[in-house]
């Protein structure tokens, strides 16, 4: 009977020294984030042990910190997937910062520019939309839309307008018309926000065009040729359009000279004013006054060092401040010659 | 040929300053007549009215020269001086530097003055400050740029650069053609 035990405890002792215990103790617990599946020690390093035998004391080091992690995982609620044990981390506990940079804010159209301005809000508005004649929900907009004028099958001619005009295809016209606007206006919404030149069209089709509307339209067309417009015969009595680019204006060369000189001795005087004029003096002393007092504390904080160091301290104190007394008084001499290279 | 900008008028007064300061108020403001400072192919010419107004009878192409030229607008509007502007910026010049004798010819080839060639330099001169080279006999050779202040002048080895090259009359024979 005692054979038995004492083979079971020799066994026992012998698998113990074959594996590790699970058990690691630490000074100070570990700050483990199972989220993250990590483990930071705060022990401090054993640098005697480390010296001695670094490679055994790091791999030590490493393998208890891991059981510890792997001890916590096992604390935790366990699923079994497919015959696989799997633990259900919670979520990580120490912030990590993001791979890539934090999305720019997306720039403003210019409708959200004015609406913010003006202090308008958006309501929400459902998508679907109760349609009378169908007697079905139907969507607001898009495909299959309620109370789409397009669609219908009859429509009543107003009184003013022109009998044989197809008024099924103007309402078409007009949804296309309203659908390239839109995107032209997206288009500019985009350059906008590229910084890159919005691109003029000209003109867009209006209901009823004004006199100076057809004035740029007439233009418009005149140079909407091949040859920019250059062959395009002008009509009897037609007056020179408007609606042109802009040219570059110089002054003109041989005008008032006097005016002339005095307009680029303006720009002489303005010239340096942007740069900021550096006052050595007021900076210098400004560095005296705070060396004084960082001194003066030093001096309170610790009074027997500030004894001990007297009486070289002190003179060495008097020789600095003369020195840059003295180079002070060189500054000034030299003032103009700084302030004028500032102004470069 | 035009008048030049407010744009360019700043930056070219810019440039003109830091070689001879507030100085440009006697080129604009003379005595003798009244001159002006007109723009021809992107170069910058320095030039009596009464001349002016012959030169602009010419036309533009066939214009090469009027005045003295100054220097040039680059191509992204800074503006270059010119060694033919070197007359106007000795007499006005706040910083000096003389050169040895030995020096002068190294200079005159297009290289920058080593403290080994330094004959005098103006007291206080800070460094990257415009700056006007001249022979020991007072002769205007070129200018340049001050890569070292006159203190630190004095502490550096003979070997170190203390103006950095811009432009010396040795062009009138090397740039012959560039030269308007």
């Amino acid at each position: 009977m005692a054979d038995l035990v004492e083979n079971v405890l020799r066994e026992a002792a012998e698998k113990e020294s074959k594996y590790k215990t699970t058990e690691v103790n630490k000074d100070i617990d570990l700050v483990i984030d199972v989220g993250n599946l990590m483990t930071s020690d705060t022990n401090p390093f054993n640098a005697k042990s480390s010296r001695s035998n670094r490679e055994k004391y790091l791999k030590d080091l490493a393998r208890d910190n891991t059981q510890l992690l792997l001890n916590s995982i096992w604390k935790l609620p366990t699923q079994n997937v497919d015959n696989i044990v799997v633990a259900q981390l919670p979520d990580p506990s120490t912030p990590i910062p993001r791979e890539k940079p934090v999305p720019k804010e997306k720039a403003l159209t210019k409708w959200e520019k004015y609406a913010k301005l003006k202090g308008i809000q958006n309501k929400k508005k459902s998508r679907l939309v109760w349609d009378e004649p169908s007697q079905s929900y139907k969507p607001r907009w898009g495909y299959n839309r309620s109370g789409d004028d397009t669609k219908e099958w009859l429509v009543e001619v107003p009184g003013s307008a022109d009998p044989n005009e197809d008024q099924f295809a103007k309402r078409k016209d007009a949804k296309k018309e309203r659908i390239a606007k839109n995107e032209l206006q997206r288009l500019r919404n985009i350059a906008r926000t590229n910084k890159s030149k919005v691109p003029g069209v000209g003109l867009t089709p209006t209901d009823a065009p004004s006199k100076e509307y057809l004035g740029k339209a007439l233009s418009v067309a005149k140079t909407s040729t091949a040859s920019i417009g250059k062959f395009t015969e002008n009509l009897p009595k037609e007056k020179h359009a408007k609606f042109q680019g802009k040219k570059r204006k110089f002054q003109s060369n041989i005008g008032n000279m006097k005016d002339e000189m005095s307009h680029q001795l303006n720009i002489l005087n303005t010239l340096g004013q942007d740069v900021p004029i550096v006052d050595k003096n007021r900076a210098a002393n400004l560095h005296i006054k705070e060396m004084e007092e960082s001194r003066a504390k030093q001096k309170r904080e610790d009074p027997d060092g500030a004894r001990k160091k007297k009486l070289t301290g002190k003179r060495s104190k008097h020789g600095r401040l003369a020195t840059m007394k003295r180079n002070l008084k060189k500054g000034r001499g030299g003032g103009r010659g700084g302030k004028s290279g500032g102004r470069r | 040929m035009r008048p030049l900008t407010e744009e360019e008028t700043r930056t070219f007064f810019e440039k003109l300053s830091k070689y001879i300061g507030e100085n440009i108020k006697l080129l604009l403001d003379r005595p003798d007549g009244s001159y002006c400072f007109r723009l021809h192919k992107d170069r910058v010419y320095y030039v009596h009215e009464e001349l002016m107004k012959r030169a602009a009878s010419v036309s533009a192409p066939n214009l090469l020269s009027f005045g003295t030229c100054f220097g040039k607008f680059t191509k992204t509007q800074k503006f270059r001086l010119h060694v033919t502007a070197l007359d106007y910026l000795a007499p006005y010049a706040k910083y000096k530097v003389w050169l040895k004798a030995s020096a002068e010819q190294q200079f005159l080839y297009g290289h920058h003055v080593m403290k080994s060639g330094l004959g005098r330099i103006t007291e206080n001169t800070p460094q990257y400050q415009g700056i006007i080279v001249y022979s020991m006999a007072d002769v205007p050779l070129g200018f340049g740029v001050a890569a070292k202040s006159t203190q630190e002048c004095r502490h550096t080895d003979p070997m170190t650069l203390v103006v950095f090259h811009q432009a010396d009359i040795g062009e009138y024979i090397r740039n012959e053609q560039e030269l308007t």
